[in-house]
């Protein structure tokens, strides 16, 4: 069993040493621990000798030989003994090995450029962002001076996807924050024997807020997320392509009934959170101060106006259309690969979870006059 | 070619690259049961280049595939280069075995120099610059040029896609390589480029290459011998003229069909393949 360890021999001879390559100087090889520096520091001492015997190596490959050629800094040396396989890969190595490139230095007239590339680049996602919501607008008026040409059947599916199956989970998240938020309100209501304030706290705080909140967030991380990443697949696949030459418009066919699906649906997964979360809150009123659901049933309509559940559900359609359009431009601007399908996606959740929020407080500003 | 004859006729004295030994391969899906090979046998020795040719739902790819270990067989041992076939996913295996997929598997989010020296990168322990090096010769032996380094994938054509995915397989000098569909969805000019550089990289690099192809002229050009799947199994393997004198409805059909016979006229005119 003959040792595969790439190494190096010096041979005293007449007029200087000759070096002996032995082993396998192969690229596996290579990947052991602790190898390539012993061998470096070998052929550096090698440095002065005069001829080369690579006869008696096991193998060389292209990584080995191009180990070599480096430290013979790329001359071929005075005296080289070589079987011709293993000639014709060092000369394989010795004419395709190019200079490596100059490292490149960034000036300020770079840096200068670089900003003005990056505000361009917010510029032009504004404008496409703007752009979207004319064709929408467009495609809306199309859709309502000829009905019967709409995606109908893509608009029930998305109702479906988006929709339906988002029921348990959306219930789950809603009625555990009530439980929590009823359970923390009522130990300081407690203290100060206010205790059937709780269902207008309750009330206001689920129906006005948290319940379209959380119903955005949550349709934003599930759907938005979707509805990028299948764009983005369609970009990458051709498909969006396929599309545009058969004269079937982007924005009529792919945008427009996720949008309208979500328009939809936030609203009615709005109530629906809203609903859970407040029978979590009535749950946890029930057991931590004594409140009767009958109690709070009764209590609810009176502590908190019809305003505020009008308010909450505009909100939400809004909330809807946003999560839609951000999914959908950020769907539409995925380049063909694979990072740009994973940053578009990510882009796509974050920017939409920051708007929803935005928009929230802007409608908090707006309307504060109603339903308190 | 001619110095790999005397080995074609004498295979058994020398340890095979691939052996497959009674290789059963059964689908199965809640609704029924289907048998792609059946006791298949077959082994390709040291400098081959053998073309396995089959008709669709044959189950080429898949044999492809259970070389390379991407897939189990139902039952029979496959060995590749004296391991059995379930140890070759290991680290390091880029240095034993390299695959051309038909359409490239290139890694989108990298360019093209990092795409070829993704395997010698993931060794760890070589330096920056030797890995980049290594790469640019891999590069341009493929016959592509320095300036194509930092392309990425999306900016290449496909005869580019094919030729650095071949890169990229053969960094590490692994002794065997499979090809997919080596020319399918290149132009003719291409194509024939193609051919050539697998010709010349096989004998340049001393490969043994296994590959699954329709397409007649690659298979005529390259093929020292060629491996037909029919019936579940391999139903004749030999040199392409051995190949073409079977009697059996697909091997007359691919070969003496209108297709064939056009490649045979090609085949007269550049004989070195048989």
């Amino acid at each position: 069993m003959t040792d595969s360890t790439p190494r190096l021999e010096q041979q005293p001879a007449a007029d200087g040493a000759v070096s002996r390559v032995l082993g396998q100087w192969t690229a596996a090889q290579f990947a052991r621990p602790r190898l390539l520096p012993t061998l470096e520091a070998g052929l550096k001492a090698a440095k002065g000798s005069l001829g080369w015997d690579l006869r008696q190596a096991e193998q060389i490959d292209h990584v080995g030989a191009q180990l070599l050629w480096d430290h013979w800094d790329r001359q071929w040396p005075a005296v080289l003994e070589a079987s011709p396989p293993q000639r014709a890969v060092l000369e394989r190595v010795a004419e395709f090995t190019a200079p490596p490139p100059e490292p490149k230095v960034t000036s300020w007239k770079e840096h200068y450029l670089d900003l003005g590339a990056k505000v361009m680049h917010g510029v032009n996602h504004v404008r496409s962002f703007v752009r979207l919501i004319g064709q929408l607008a467009l495609n809306i008026g199309r859709l309502a001076r000829a009905p019967q040409e709409g995606p109908w059947r893509d608009v029930s599916g998305h109702l479906y996807r988006i929709g339906a199956t988002a029921l348990p989970i959306t219930a789950l998240v809603g009625f555990l924050i009530g439980v929590v938020l009823a359970y923390l309100t009522a130990q300081q209501l407690r203290q100060f024997g206010a205790d059937a304030y709780i269902v207008n706290i309750l009330g206001i705080a689920l129906i006005r807020e948290l319940g379209p909140m959380l119903a955005a967030i949550l349709i934003a991380g599930r759907s938005g997320s979707a509805i990028t990443a299948q764009i983005g697949v369609m970009r990458v696949t051709d498909e969006l392509d396929a599309m545009r030459v058969m004269g079937i418009s982007h924005s009529f066919r792919l945008v427009m009934p996720r949008a309208i699906a979500l328009a939809i649906v936030m609203p009615l997964i709005s109530v629906w959170t809203t609903l859970a979360a407040l029978g979590g809150g009535m749950l946890a009123a029930d057991i931590s101060l004594g409140i009767t659901p009958t109690f709070f049933v009764k209590a609810l309509p009176e502590a908190v106006s019809v305003g505020n559940f009008v308010l909450a559900s505009g909100k939400s359609v809004v909330f809807g259309v946003l999560i839609a359009l951000i999914a959908c431009h950020y769907g539409l601007r995925i380049k063909p690969n694979t990072q740009s399908l994973g940053e578009g996606t990510t882009s796509s959740v974050v920017t939409s979870i920051t708007v929803v929020i935005l928009v929230d407080a802007l409608f908090a500003v707006l309307f504060k006059e109603v339903g308190i | 070619m001619t110095e790999q004859m005397p080995r074609q006729k004498l295979p058994g004295q020398e340890q095979p690259i691939v052996d497959i030994r009674k290789l059963s391969t059964v689908f199965v899906s809640p609704e029924k049961r289907f048998v792609v090979h059946k006791d298949l046998d077959f082994s390709v020795y040291r400098g081959e280049v053998v073309s396995i040719v089959g008709g669709s739902g044959t189950g080429k790819t898949v044999l492809l595939r259970q070389i390379l270990g991407l897939e189990r067989p139902t039952e029979g041992e496959i060995e590749v280069l004296g391991q059995p076939v379930e140890q070759m996913g290991r680290k390091g295996a880029a240095a034993r075995i390299g695959m051309l997929f038909q359409h490239g598997a290139l890694f989108s989010a990298f360019s093209v120099i990092e795409n070829i020296a993704f395997p010698l990168r993931e060794l760890k322990t070589l330096p920056q610059t030797l890995i980049r090096e290594a790469a640019m010769v891999k590069l341009q032996m493929v016959g592509l040029k320095p300036e194509d380094a930092d392309k990425t994938p999306a900016d290449l054509s496909g005869g580019m896609i094919k030729r650095v995915a071949l890169a990229r397989a053969l960094i590490m000098d692994p002794p065997l390589l499979l090809l997919d569909e080596p020319t399918a969805g290149l132009d003719p000019d291409s194509s024939d480029g193609f051919v050539t550089l697998l010709r010349s990289l096989h004998r340049d690099l001393e490969l043994t290459v296994i590959m699954v192809t329709h397409d007649l002229d690659t298979l005529y050009e390259l093929s020292t011998r060629i491996a037909v799947l029919a019936d579940k199994k391999v139903i004749v393997t030999g040199a392409p003229r051995d190949v073409i004198a079977f009697q059996h409805p697909f091997v007359h059909e691919f070969f003496l069909g209108e297709r064939g016979q056009r490649a045979m006229e090609l085949l007269r005119e550049y004989p070195f393949a048989i």
